[in-house]
C-alpha cells in the first residue's frame, strides 16, 4: 500500500512538486469551472486557452524558456482578448461568444504565424500538453499565488458573482459593478488558464476547470454544495493521476485529466441528476 | 398637491432614433397606483425600463425622487434552470439593502420567509426554482420585491398567464403597497382589473393619449383612438423637430 500510494511522493522530489501544483490548481480552477458553467460558458475556456497559447509561444519567443516572458504574454493574450471580446459584445449588437470566437482566432493565427515566421525549435507540444513533472519552484510559486488570489476573489466576490449569475438584468439594479463582476471573472479564468498551462498544457487545463465542474453539477442544486464538491474531485483527479501515470508509465496531465473524466462519467450513471432516473424510473407519487 | 415621485420632461424614448415613447409630459405623484395601458409596441415595457435606468431617453428626462426602485420585467433575466433554492432566491430581494458584502442576519431570514409566506408559497422555501410553475415563480417574484422595500416599484405585466386565484393574491399585495404609501406603476392590459384596482391610468400609444382618473381615461373614444395609433410604424420617418 505504502509503495502504491506514498512511496512515489516520499521518494521523488518531482513527483512532490506535481502533486502540490496539481492541487494548488485544483483550489482555483474548479471554482472557476463551476462558475462558467453556470454561466454557460463552459466552452468559453477552451476559446480562452487558444487566445493564451499563441502569448505563450511568443514569450518564449522573445524570451527563451522563462517561466516570466511566458507567463508574461499568456497573460497579455488572454487578457487583451478577454477584455476586447467584452467591449464587443457591451457596444455592439455581436454576442460575447462570437466576440470570442473572432478574437481567438485572430490570436491563434497570429500566434503560428509568428512562431513559423521564426523558424524555432519551441516545444509546442510542451506548451499544448505542460509538463507537470517538470514544475520548478518559481512555477510552483506563481501558480500557488494565482489559486490563492483566486480564492480570496471569489470569497469577496461570491454573492455578487452568484446574482450576476442567477438574474443579471436584477443585478444591474441593485448595484452598478455588474460589468466589472463580468471582467473581473474573466480575468480570473484566464489567470488559472496561465496558471495551469504551466502543468496541464493550454488544452488540458480546461479539463480539470470543466470535468469536476460538470460532476458537481450532477450531485449537487446548490452553488456553494457543487464548489463543494468540484474542487475535491479536482484534488482526487490529480492524485490519482499522478499515481497512475506513476506506475503505468503514462503521461501525466492526460493521465489526471482522464481521470477526471472517468468520474464525471461514473457520475453521470449513479449520480441523483444524471442517467439514474431515466434507467431506473420510480413510479409517480399521489397527486 | 402631493410631492412628485417621477417627473416626466418632454420625455421620449425610442430604439434607433425611433420613438416608442414620444414626448411625455407630466407627473406621478409619490403613493399613487398608476395602471398604464395601451396597445402592444405602445411604448409602455418601454417607459418603465427608462424610469428603471436600463436605456437612455433619445431626448427629454426623467426627474426621481430619491429612494430606490424595484423593477419586475416583463421578462425577467432569471435563469429559471439555476441551481438556487425558493428561499435563497428570495433572499436576493435583501441585496439592495445589505449591499453585495453586507451580512444577512437571522433577521433577514425571518422576513425572507414571512415573505414567502405571504405570495402563499410556505413550505416551498428548500425547492430548486427550476421545479416551480410559472405562477408560483411570479409569486416567488413578488416576495423578491415585497423584500426589496423600495418607495417605488415598476411592474411590467405582472400577470400574464397568471390564473385569476393568483391574480387576487398579488393584487391584494399590490394594494397592500399601496396603503403603504409606496408609489406603484403598473403596466396592464386587463382593463377590468384596472378600472376596479388602479385610481389613475395612462393611456400610452407612442403618444401619451390620456393620463388621469381611470374613469376618464377608459372611454370608448380614447381606447379607438389607441387602436388606431397602434399601427403605423414608418420605417422612412423624418427627424422630429416638435417644441418642447
Amino acid at each position: 500500500m505504502y509503495d502504491l500510494l506514498i512511496a512515489p511522493f516520499a521518494e521523488f522530489p518531482f513527483m512532490k512538486r506535481a502533486l502540490v501544483g496539481g492541487l494548488a490548481i485544483s483550489l482555483g480552477a474548479a471554482p472557476i469551472g463551476v462558475f462558467l458553467m453556470l454561466r454557460r460558458m463552459s466552452l468559453i475556456g477552451d476559446a480562452m486557452a487558444h487566445a493564451i497559447l499563441p502569448g505563450a509561444a511568443l514569450g518564449f519567443l522573445i524570451g527563451g524558456l522563462s517561466l516570466g516572458m511566458m507567463t508574461l504574454g499568456g497573460l497579455a493574450a488572454g487578457l487583451g482578448v478577454a477584455l476586447a471580446a467584452g467591449l464587443v459584445s457591451r457596444v455592439t449588437l455581436v454576442k460575447e461568444d462570437m466576440a470570442l470566437a473572432a478574437f481567438y482566432l485572430v490570436s491563434l493565427a497570429l500566434g503560428v504565424t509568428l512562431v513559423s515566421a521564426n523558424r524555432s525549435n519551441i516545444d509546442v507540444l510542451a506548451l499544448l500538453f505542460g509538463s507537470i513533472l517538470g514544475l520548478d519552484d518559481a512555477t510552483l510559486l506563481l501558480i500557488v499565488s494565482i489559486a490563492s488570489v483566486t480564492l480570496a476573489a471569489l470569497a469577496i466576490g461570491y454573492r455578487g458573482l452568484v446574482i450576476e449569475c442567477l438574474d443579471p438584468g436584477f443585478a444591474a439594479g441593485i448595484h452598478r459593478l455588474g460589468p466589472l463582476f463580468h471582467l473581473g471573472f474573466l480575468v480570473l479564468v484566464v489567470l488559472n488558464l496561465v496558471a495551469g498551462f504551466h502543468a496541464l498544457g493550454t488544452l488540458l487545463v480546461v479539463g480539470i476547470m470543466m470535468l469536476p465542474a460538470g460532476t458537481a453539477r450532477l450531485w449537487s442544486e446548490n452553488v456553494t454544495t457543487m464548489i463543494a464538491i468540484a474542487v475535491p474531485v479536482a484534488m482526487a483527479a490529480n492524485l490519482a493521476g499522478l499515481l497512475i501515470s506513476y506506475h503505468a508509465g503514462l503521461a501525466s496531465g492526460p493521465a489526471i485529466i482522464l481521470v477526471a473524466g472517468a468520474v464525471y462519467a461514473l457520475s453521470l450513471l449513479v449520480a441523483p441528476h444524471g442517467f439514474g432516473r431515466r434507467l431506473l424510473p420510480q413510479r409517480h407519487l399521489q397527486g | 398637491m402631493a410631492e412628485a415621485a417621477l417627473t416626466f420632461r418632454d420625455l421620449t424614448l425610442g430604439y434607433e432614433r425611433h420613438p416608442a415613447v414620444h414626448h411625455l409630459d407630466g407627473t406621478v405623484e409619490r403613493g399613487a397606483l398608476l395602471a398604464i395601458v395601451g396597445p402592444n409596441g405602445g411604448g409602455k415595457s418601454t417607459l418603465l425600463k427608462g424610469i428603471a435606468g436600463r436605456i437612455a431617453p433619445l431626448g427629454g428626462r426623467i426627474e426621481r425622487a430619491s429612494g430606490a426602485l424595484a423593477y419586475m420585467p416583463q421578462i425577467a433575466d432569471l435563469g429559471r434552470d439555476f441551481p438556487v433554492s425558493v428561499f435563497d432566491l428570495a433572499l436576493t430581494g435583501l441585496c439592495g439593502k445589505a449591499g453585495l458584502f453586507g451580512g444577512i442576519g437571522r433577521h433577514a431570514r425571518r422576513q425572507a420567509l414571512e415573505a414567502i409566506g405571504k405570495v402563499g408559497l410556505a413550505g416551498f422555501e428548500d425547492r430548486p426554482i427550476r421545479t416551480l410553475s410559472g405562477g408560483q415563480l411570479q409569486r416567488l417574484l413578488f416576495a423578491r420585491l415585497m423584500l426589496q422595500n423600495a418607495p417605488l416599484i415598476l411592474l411590467d405585466e405582472p400577470f400574464t398567464a397568471i390564473d385569476s386565484r393568483t391574480i387576487d393574491d398579488l393584487m391584494a399585495i399590490v394594494k397592500g403597497w399601496h396603503a403603504e404609501g409606496r408609489t406603484i406603476l403598473a403596466v396592464l392590459h386587463d382593463l377590468d382589473l384596472v378600472r376596479a384596482a388602479f385610481p389613475q391610468t395612462l393611456l400610452l400609444a407612442r403618444e401619451p393619449l390620456a393620463w388621469g382618473a381611470t374613469t376618464e381615461v377608459l372611454t370608448q373614444a380614447h381606447l379607438d383612438h389607441a387602436r388606431r395609433m397602434a399601427e403605423a410604424f414608418d420605417r422612412d420617418a423624418l427627424e422630429c423637430h416638435r417644441a418642447a
